[in-house]
């Protein structure tokens, strides 16, 4: 998912970077008085290891293997403040060493991957585990968590291009989300599977259970129907191109953006509208089927003992 | 395969790799801007720009053997972004435009980053008053990416040969198994870490 240069305009570019540079900037402030000294080699070498364990790739389905993305892996273990920070790190080094996403499209890429995906996935995490408690109730919030974060940076993604006039949001939306939501699976999986293997390798290094103070929980409420609003709504807004254009002329970018032929006109393809309707519905009817699948996996991951959960 | 030298050419002596770090940034992050801001069709500028970039692709002394490589394993992402255009009424000349602006960009990243160290870079960012927590996490990771992708490797290998029946159920389970201990791994090598730190007098 990390966008290459060439696929964003300028002003994508900036507006982006300047999100992720706010967002970046408020995970620090936070990071400065909460983070122990102690804990500083460890965010150094938490982003060493995302990127390590991004370089294993796994089958997916028909021949594609994909790789972990670790958002939602490292903000379940250090918490959303520090998971921003190793994820930016990640996309930094990979941006100018490796060259693997755009210099350009670093605002949008650490949008994406390092805010969206941790920050949403943690406010996923946090709201399940309100519902479930004990290790099936962590291992199903972060398999969840793990496919929510994975489909709903992709959708952001897709809008980054679709505003940028490089991808039709009538294509974009519905690729982008249904393959994503076959690659969140394998993202949930492998997310709860380490977290099982650490609750029985090193149960000391997972987060304290029901970490958190109870205030917590309207932010994590508050947080998830937002994110479950968005997800269900963008696909729709974009459909009233007039509207956005308003938008656009009223700013001032209506001049340019029909020099490039106009993002959202000039797509006049059957089944393109309908198939963003579709898209948004299988997104819905999807998130209600993955999480029923993270509760059978936790349920088969964890076998019932009660000394471990006092409540079942 | 060891992965301790994967970006041994940035260390190399050429004219290119001797110019100032904060100076290719900035002309790499220039070069980038014109090529995604220009009008569709212009051909003369794609030219230019190309033979410019292999003329100091040739100058840096990088293996163009190398160069191509990267460029081959980058390139299925630019086809990926750039095949959504072809859904457009008049989808293919947007399509071989996008596709002309992703290569030139990935190849002057890829000049940048074979041609300027890590270490540079990092000087870069903090005299640009980048946070310094940012700047000490991403030394920690350039310092320990390697050996951890070596560490990920050699646990993958030695699991994989021991596992003869490949599943693929049981091919996520050996993956997770790795990657948790990998997990593990790192934070005890950052309790050694911070032990040294605090024994050479940080902070």
């Amino acid at each position: 998912m990390h966008i290459p240069d060439g696929f964003l305009d300028v002003r994508t570019a900036l507006t982006t970077a300047t999100f992720s540079s706010v967002g970046v900037g408020v995970a620090m402030r936070r990071l400065r008085t909460t983070l122990p000294p102690r804990s500083v080699p460890l965010m150094g070498l938490t982003a060493a290891f995302v990127f390590a364990a991004q370089m294993l790739n796994f089958p997916i389905a028909a021949g594609t293997s994909g790789h972990l993305l670790g958002a939602v892996l490292a903000a379940v273990l250090l918490g959303p403040s520090a998971a921003v920070l190793v994820m930016t790190s990640v996309l930094l080094v990979q941006s100018l060493l490796f060259a693997d996403g755009g210099i350009l499209a670093l605002g949008a890429n650490i949008l994406n991957l390092a805010l969206i995906a941790p920050v949403t996935g943690y406010g996923i995490y946090r709201a399940v585990r309100t519902m479930l408690s004990g290790d099936r109730g962590m291992l199903a919030a972060a398999a969840f968590a793990g496919w929510g974060a994975t489909v709903i940076a992709a959708i952001a993604c897709a809008a980054e291009l679709a505003w940028s006039g490089t991808a039709p949001w009538g294509a974009a939306f519905p690729a982008m989300t249904s393959v994503h939501m076959i690659i969140g699976l394998a993202e949930g999986l492998i997310t709860a599977l380490v977290l099982a293997a650490l609750a029985k390798a090193r149960p000391d290094l997972l987060p304290k259970p029901d970490a958190g103070p109870a205030g917590t929980l309207p932010v994590s409420l508050v947080l998830t129907a937002t994110v479950s609003f968005a997800l269900l709504v963008t696909p729709f807004s974009f459909d009233l191109p007039d509207g956005l254009e308003k938008v656009a002329a009223t700013v001032g970018f209506d001049q340019r953006a029909v020099a490039n032929a106009g993002p959202f006109a000039d797509y006049r393809i059957p089944g393109i509208g309908s198939a963003v309707l579709a898209t948004g519905l299988a997104a819905a009817a999807g998130t209600l089927i993955v999480f029923l699948l993270s509760l059978l996996l936790a349920r088969a991951l964890v076998p019932a003992s009660p000394h471990k959960q006092p409540q079942s | 395969m060891r992965h301790d030298f994967l970006d041994r050419y940035s260390r190399l002596q050429s004219p290119i790799h001797r110019l100032p770090a904060g100076l290719k940034l900035i002309s790499a992050l220039l070069l980038v801007l014109a090529t995604v801001m220009m009008p569709q069709g212009s051909l003369w500028f794609y030219i230019l720009a190309t033979l410019g970039l292999l003329v100091l692709a040739a100058m840096s002394t990088i293996p163009p053997r190398f160069v191509l490589g990267r460029l081959l394993m980058l390139e299925p992402v630019v086809l990926g972004f750039s095949i959504f255009s072809i859904f457009r009424s008049d989808g293919w000349p947007i399509f071989l435009t996008l596709m002309t602006k992703g290569t030139l960009s990935i190849l002057t990243m890829i000049i940048l980053a074979n041609t300027t160290p890590f270490a540079k870079i990092l000087e870069l960012l903090r005299s640009a008053r980048v946070p310094g927590l940012l700047v000490t996490v991403l030394a920690l990771l350039y310092r320990y990416l390697f050996l951890l992708i070596d560490e990920g490797e050699r646990m993958h290998r030695a699991r994989q040969s021991r596992t003869f029946v490949a599943k693929n159920s049981q091919r996520y389970r050996t993956i997770a198994t790795v990657v948790s201990q990998l997990f593990v791994r790192s934070t005890e090598r950052a309790d050694r870490i911070y032990a040294a730190m605090r024994a050479r007098g940080w902070q």
